[in-house]
């Protein structure tokens, strides 16, 4: 039972890695990024379910809170970036690039 | 145990099916739909694990808050809503590969390390009480009082900075 639990987490990680590297709208890799955390929260129950601890509830609890802060400061930075350049394409954003 | 298992595989084969879905769509506001069918099968399996509160947490911030901001980020940073066929770059491929060797790998060392480990059938940490919740707001301000308080000040300071970020008049 326990294992079902993390590969679930396993495989929507993987899904959410690819959707960082794959998409071009800054949003999308915004919500790609949100299912990475969700996939850590799933793990951090399961071990606790397993250790009869509840360790693993208070800091899923935590990552919800530091994901609802990355959200908010991700969304200003994009519309930043949207008002300076009218677009939120990634591959626009390269004045890093030599 | 067997209802357990049979409501378990439903949902995850949902979810899996609507993350493929956030990823792959050529409409954001699809993708966006369906991140939220996503978030609402977390929650779902945190029923299953016993984590009623992380649950109703999950759905109210999550796809109460969350969702809302990232479906106000689309609406104001794009024109148009609906088919883009540029959605996804060049080089997807790498992402393809990225994700089925770390699906492999890490699916290898669950299965390997994890393989026959069994969850408690009664998942409630606290029998006296009879419910986790009791348990998580004894923890959270207790033991972990601390990093609850760091984070009430970090959500206020992005708070502010997205504000400052955002703004228009500067």
């Amino acid at each position: 039972m326990l294992n079902q639990f993390l590969l679930l987490g396993a495989v929507l990680f993987c899904i959410g890695v690819y959707g960082v590297i794959a998409r071009k709208n800054t949003v999308l890799v915004l919500m790609s990024i949100e299912l990475i955390l969700n996939a850590v929260n799933i793990n951090l129950l399961a071990f606790g379910a397993m250790h009869g601890d509840i360790t693993g509830a208070v800091f899923a609890l935590f990552i919800i809170a530091v994901a609802a802060a990355e959200v908010g400061v991700g969304l200003a930075m994009v519309l930043i970036i949207y008002r300076n350049r009218a677009s939120v394409d990634l591959d626009d954003v390269d004045s890093m690039r030599g | 145990m067997v209802a357990q298992n049979i409501f378990f595989y439903v949902i995850a084969a949902t979810m899996v099916g609507s993350a493929l879905v956030v990823v792959t769509s050529r409409n954001v506001v699809h993708s966006a739909l369906a991140l939220i069918v996503v978030f609402g099968g977390v929650a779902a399996q945190f029923v299953i694990l016993a984590g009623e509160f992380v649950a109703v947490t999950q759905v109210l911030v999550y796809i109460g808050a969350i969702m809302v901001l990232v479906l106000f980020g689309i609406m104001l940073t794009r024109a148009k809503i609906g088919r883009d066929p540029d959605m996804t770059n060049d080089h997807w491929w790498v992402g393809v590969v990225t994700a089925v060797l770390l699906v492999g790998v890490m699916g290898y060392a669950l299965v390997d390390r994890f393989g026959d480990d069994a969850l408690p059938a009664d998942r409630r940490i606290d029998a006296v009480n009879g419910s986790n919740t009791a348990t998580v707001s004894d923890a959270i301000f207790s033991q972990y009082l601390i990093p609850f308080e760091v984070i009430s000040v970090l959500l206020l300071s992005a708070l502010v900075g997205a504000i400052v970020i955002a703004r228009k008049d500067r």
